[in-house]
């Protein structure tokens, strides 16, 4: 029994002891300690504010480069002829004529038109991988979608001549097949990599508990995935489209090879047509410096960016709401 | 003992892929009784309970060996339809799992894909179910606000109605009440009391008292094995076998 009590007085002078010690380091941390400690925090924080903001620095500096160079044109045409006019015809030799309307009716154009293809093949595509492909069959599916984003567009927009082109006017029983369909095409390929695995992972970030419930309804799989899976990954399945539909409408070089470039507004698929982009991609090469022509181009340019830049924010308010559902 | 039996279970096997689940279970299971599976966790009840409506199907690697019988009809065979198995056994899960729908949706999803029924037939189920499961008089006038602003034991209750509402014969119960509150504990049980005039009541809960309390018959598993089964009263004050003993009283587990 006095054994045990002393050891009880040793372990409590132990505690002290270390209780002290304790105390005594704190202290040091109070003064010197410390000061080290914030200044460190201090430029760690600042390091990466100066990141984020040249981030940001960069994307205004080049919305208003782009402003500012193509600022004349406008101030010389104004803004709604620009706009609502649909003939571009900058290197006529009566009266050049800047209106840019039938470009952005194309560029539309084949936007929506590649997500006509894409989204029902995408989501379905994502809905087999993340909900009814046996694994065996996921593991190769994935990394091939993934792979299919990693092709050039040069490369597409190839396929899109050699490939594509001669099924659209054997089918279509037209001369040949460079047109907004042969584009909507090529860009449901390309914006197919982004929806597939976006869509997969909003499936897969669906409660199994969700799914369970419904097959222990009586549900098959379905009713499971029409009904209960994709409506609770809508969110982040339209974010996917948007950000699909942002590739889509920024891309270049396919279209370009793909869609025969005609400058008429139109509103048939079996037309050729000539986006924004490629509009940019084949004048501004040859374009005389400073010339309405030249600003005119540039204008393009901004509002090419003013639309991807919506698209973008549209879809990422909704992945936004997305997470704050999903919390 | 002279009530007709709803399950017979015979000789089941149960792995994930090489692991062995459950072993040679044989268990009958009486029509309008509420028989409660017990034991410790890893046991096997809830896999047990997830074999009574095929919903082990849906697991990757999961395997199953025996005969279970539904009114005397093999549900375990090649030749079932699991999905018709599930319109006949309700199932609500341990964690309450209303769909992000309305509340009325909710209720008339198994409905709507079941079959076509009219509006006013959908309308009417609808209010029975959530009726019988003893929501109505919450919920009645806001059936299109969404289920997940209900609270924990409204949207237990709400799964029980949803589980309802396309009529089964089977109610499979996982722990329902293990994530409520005392006082929505005590209304689940006194629903599950009622039910049971209308449906076979089969509920895996970890709580002895819980079982005590609702139940009529009570199955003791144990490392996957069903070591005893006999009438709710009697497991708890004559238990046959010292194992049984030794977890109800709390000496392990």
């Amino acid at each position: 029994m006095i054994f045990f009590y002393k050891l009880r007085i040793i372990q409590l002078e132990i505690d002290a002891e270390i209780g002290e010690a304790v105390l005594e380091k704190k202290r040091d941390f109070t003064l010197a300690g410390v000061r080290s400690q914030r200044i460190k925090e201090f430029l760690i924080e600042r390091f990466f504010f100066v990141n984020g903001l040249l981030a940001t620095l960069i994307l205004l500096g080049i919305f208003s480069l782009l402003f500012a160079k193509g600022y004349p044109a406008l101030r010389e045409l104004g803004w709604k002829s620009f706009l609502f006019s649909a003939h571009w015809n900058p290197t006529s030799y009566e009266i050049p004529r800047y209106g840019i309307l039938s470009l952005i009716n194309s560029t539309l154009m084949v936007t929506l038109g590649a997500l006509a293809f894409a989204v029902p093949l995408g989501v379905a595509c994502a809905a087999f991988i993340s909900e009814a492909a046996p694994p065996r069959i996921r593991e190769i599916l994935k990394p091939a979608v993934e792979v299919l984003a990693a092709i050039p567009s040069v490369v597409i927009g190839f396929l899109g001549i050699v490939l594509v082109n001669p099924v659209i006017s054997t089918v279509f029983g037209i001369s040949h097949g460079l047109n907004a369909l042969n584009g909507s095409i090529l860009l449901a390929v390309m914006a197919l990599p982004t929806i597939i695995s976006l869509s997969e992972d909003a499936l897969k970030a669906v409660p199994k508990t969700y799914k369970e419930a419904s097959y222990a309804l009586g549900a098959n799989r379905w009713q499971t995935i029409v009904r209960v899976s994709i409506p609770s990954a809508l969110s982040g399945i339209i974010a996917s489209i948007m950000l699909g539909m942002g590739r889509a409408i920024g891309e270049t070089m396919t279209v370009l090879m793909a869609t025969g470039n005609a400058r008429a507004l139109t509103f048939n698929f079996l037309d050729p047509i000539q986006t924004m982009t490629a509009t940019i991609a084949i004048e501004l090469g040859e374009v005389p410096y400073n010339t309405t022509h030249y600003y005119a181009l540039f204008i393009i340019g901004f509002v090419l960016f003013l639309m991807t830049f919506l698209v973008n924010l549209v879809s990422d308010i909704i992945l936004q709401k997305y997470q704050e559902v999903d919390r | 003992m002279s009530n007709p039996l709803k399950i017979q279970v015979r000789h089941l096997n149960f792995f994930y892929g090489e692991i062995q689940a459950l072993k040679d279970i044989n268990l009958e299971i009486r029509a309008n009784h509420v028989t409660a599976l017990i034991g410790p966790s890893g046991c096997g009840k809830t896999t047990f309970l997830r074999c009574l409506n095929r919903l082990n199907d849906i697991v990757e690697g999961a395997r199953m060996e025996g005969e279970i019988l539904l009114d005397g009809t093999n549900i375990c065979g090649d030749n079932i339809d699991p999905v018709q198995v599930r319109r006949n056994v309700g199932m609500v899960f341990q964690k309450s799992n209303p769909f992000p729908k309305t509340i009325f949706d909710n209720v008339a999803y198994g409905l709507r894909i079941n079959g076509n029924y009219s509006r006013r037939k959908i309308e009417e189920m609808v209010e029975k179910s959530l009726r019988d499961a003893a929501l109505w008089d919450e919920v009645a006038d806001r059936l299109q606000d969404s289920a997940m602003e209900l609270s924990g034991g409204q949207q237990q209750r709400l799964c029980i109605a949803r589980a309802l509402a396309v009529k089964p014969e089977v109610l499979l119960m996982d722990e329902p009440a293990s994530a409520l509150d005392p006082i929505a504990t005590q209304k689940i049980e006194e629903l599950i009391r009622e039910l049971k005039t209308k449906y076979t009541i089969v509920i895996v809960t970890h709580n002895m008292q819980q079982a005590a309390r609702v139940s009529d018959y009570t199955a003791f598993f144990y490392l996957g094995e069903l070591i005893e089964v006999d009438r709710t009263e009697k497991i708890f004050t004559h238990p046959g076998l010292k194992r049984t003993e030794d977890y109800i009283t709390g000496r392990f587990g």
